[in-house]
């Protein structure tokens, strides 16, 4: 009775310490965005009233800014502001900041996702087989693919494939989400065109949509694709080198079993962290990635916003990315402490 | 001088085991061809760097709109730009601004994370407490958008762009500097400088830091090649270098409406980024192998 209201109290400390946590992350985020703002050369006023307004209109619109208050009375109403999910006016838009970044993210999201799932199809099992034949030419092959990986400017490699895979050899689809003529065809209800147009039995709009997507995903899992092998091989030779690997082969387990059963079960904790990272990176390739392929998704908002001066926008997109990588990131750490035995019994 | 002096004898002691130290580094170093491969790119960058003005065969920035976009030729080893620039030329000027952006970042940010994770760690209590949420937050922001919107702020430009890498870049020193401090902040040697009356600012300067400055100069040397990605995606987007400097990033921004048809002003750029972060990249991973405490210990 007493072990149970201990582990009860402990685990909802914990969970309480993990919230404050987040939160604390998160208030940190929000008022970096509120400096960036206000560090910003461009003059809020003059933006929306225009250069030639009169020295009284000008003043109203500063008064309604409410830039004459001080710094911490901005600096909370812009919180609250944001709690309360007003990101402000994008001047480029003219709609809030906040429907325009729910118009924007479902695309993103589904882009970083099927890079992510390109990356751990393809980046998990070249790990393994590069630990398993350590310093055999798979594990060397691993190493190139994922250093040139890391090395490689993904904005340009997105323009090669484009150049190669699009207009030399004709393999897929070129920049946007689907082909002009098939807009508007597919309602917007989830926001991915993948997904709106299976539910709405648009075959044909789906493939399209398929053509489209392929490169930027597979440009994406590649980038995801170099940081999850190369985890995924030093997880799995730390694995393979401990002694109950030794053990199940002693016993005459098969090597397929060693590695798939034994080693890799044991890996499966670390990699949820490493491929929950490593969608945080995806976030941030797809930035990249989407302004080359004319992607409708958040990273070309940002990056639309950026030469239109257009601050909230910028700093709204800057701050929904943001949380969401923080989201992923404590996520994944609370799945290591339940999926690990022993981070849940551990000390603390 | 037969009469050993007491002074320095100690002291030619200690500058021979120095010196046998760098000769087994060296060795052990040279045992990997593919951190000598990385340390060749990098000594080929400074080099070319150098002497950019000797291997350039035209003016990088004088344009000739009859040859422009000329493929490429033994006048244009890698073809001319939108403007009839030299493109091999504009790659070797462009050089000085890879380096020179690496260079301002990595002075900047490894020692403003080096003091703030040494002092937060030696001191401890609430301004540890305080550092840290304040690097989780820069921890939490993808860099690339961090240094967009912090540069999107400041204003385009060179070392601009260099300045917002570097408010992005200083906090995992400062969390491999603390980790460090927090290990030597209790031992006895810092113990018995504590007795004999240092200042903690003392301690922190000349007993901690020197000890975090290992596995600083590791990861540095293994971010250096993330520094150039960062740095060449912003001159993509338009906020880094502006025209007319042959910033790599900035070069494929421009040959990138040209792609279809003269391949060569967009993609010849891409591959000197990619070499050189590739060499830098190489050079970290054998650096690590060579320098990084936890690992050299397991050995």
């Amino acid at each position: 009775m007493a072990a149970t209201t201990n582990r009860t109290l402990r685990v909802t400390y914990g969970i309480g310490s993990w919230l404050v946590t987040v939160a604390i992350t998160l208030i940190g985020l929000a008022a970096l965005t509120f400096f960036i703002g206000r560090v910003v050369p461009i003059d809020p006023v003059l933006r929306i009233v225009g250069e030639k307004a009169t020295q009284d209109v000008y003043h109203r619109v500063y008064l309604e800014l409410g830039l004459d208050q001080p710094l911490y009375v901005q600096f909370w109403r812009y919180i609250s502001g944001v709690l309360r999910g007003d990101f402000g006016i994008s001047f480029q838009t003219t709609r809030p900041v906040l429907k325009d970044l729910f118009d924007y993210f479902p695309a993103t999201l589904e882009l970083s996702t099927l890079g992510l799932i390109v990356g751990v199809v393809a980046g998990v099992p070249m790990g393994v087989a590069g630990a398993y034949w350590h310093e055999k030419w798979p594990d060397h092959l691993t190493r190139v693919v994922g250093l040139v990986g890391y090395s490689v400017p993904i904005f340009w490699l997105s323009l090669v494939g484009l150049y190669v895979f699009y207009y030399r050899l004709g393999w897929v689809a070129g920049p946007g989400q689907i082909d002009v003529f098939y807009n508007g065809i597919v309602t917007h209800v989830t926001g991915s065109i993948l997904i709106d147009a299976l539910t709405q039995g648009q075959f044909d709009v789906f493939w399209n949509a398929i053509g489209h997507i392929t490169l930027p995903a597979i440009l994406l899992g590649y980038y995801s694709l170099a940081y999850i092998s190369r985890m995924t091989r030093s997880v799995m030779l730390d694995q393979l080198s401990r002694e109950y690997i030794l053990t199940a082969r002693l016993k005459g387990a098969s090597e397929l079993r060693v590695v798939m059963d034994h080693a890799l079960r044991n890996a499966a904790i670390p990699l949820v962290t490493i491929i929950a990272l490593s969608y945080g990176g995806l976030l941030e390739g797809s930035v990249l990635v989407e302004t080359i392929f004319s992607w409708p998704g958040i990273g070309n908002y940002i990056y639309q916003s950026l030469f239109a001066a257009d601050m909230n926008a910028v700093l709204g997109g800057t701050l929904l990315v943001g949380a969401v990588y923080v989201l992923i990131n404590s996520v994944s750490d609370v799945l290591y402490r339940t999926l690990d035995p022993r981070a849940r019994e551990g000390s603390r | 001088m037969s009469i050993a002096d007491p002074v320095d004898d100690p002291r030619r002691a200690l500058r021979a085991a120095r010196l046998a130290e760098i000769k087994l580094f060296t060795q052990r170093f040279l045992r990997n061809p593919l951190g000598v491969l990385g340390l060749i790119i990098v000594a080929l960058l400074i080099f070319v760097a150098i002497f950019a003005p000797l291997l350039a065969t035209h003016d990088p920035y004088l344009p000739q709109l009859t040859k422009r976009l000329s493929a490429p030729s033994t006048e244009f080893w890698f073809g001319a730009d939108e403007l009839g620039r030299d493109i091999y030329s504009r790659l070797l000027y462009g050089s000085r601004l890879t380096l020179l952006i690496v260079g301002l970042v990595v002075v900047t940010s490894a020692p403003v994370g080096l003091i703030i994770g040494a002092v937060s760690g030696t001191v401890g209590g609430w301004l540890d407490a305080i550092f840290m949420r304040i690097t989780d937050v820069f921890l939490a922001i993808p860099k690339l958008l961090l240094a967009l919107a912090f540069v999107a702020a400041l204003g385009p430009g060179i070392v601009n762009a260099a300045l917002a890498i570097t408010l992005t870049a200083w906090p995992p020193y400062a969390r491999l500097a603390r980790a460090e401090a927090l290990v030597v902040r209790n031992s006895d040697y810092v113990n018995a400088v504590r007795l004999a009356g240092a200042s903690e600012w003392r301690i922190i300067i000349f007993h901690i830091i020197p000890m975090c400055l290992n596995s600083v100069i590791v990861r540095v040397t293994f971010d250096m090649a993330g520094i150039i990605l960062i740095a060449a995606g912003l001159g993509f987007i338009g906020l880094g270098a502006q025209p007319p400097l042959p910033e790599w990033g900035a070069m494929i921004s421009t040959g990138r409406k040209y792609i279809f048809d003269q391949w060569w002003v967009a993609t010849v750029p891409g591959f000197a980024i990619f070499i050189v972060s590739l060499g830098f990249n190489l050079l970290g991973d054998a650096v690590r192998d060579l320098l990084d405490p936890h690992l050299r210990q397991r050995r």
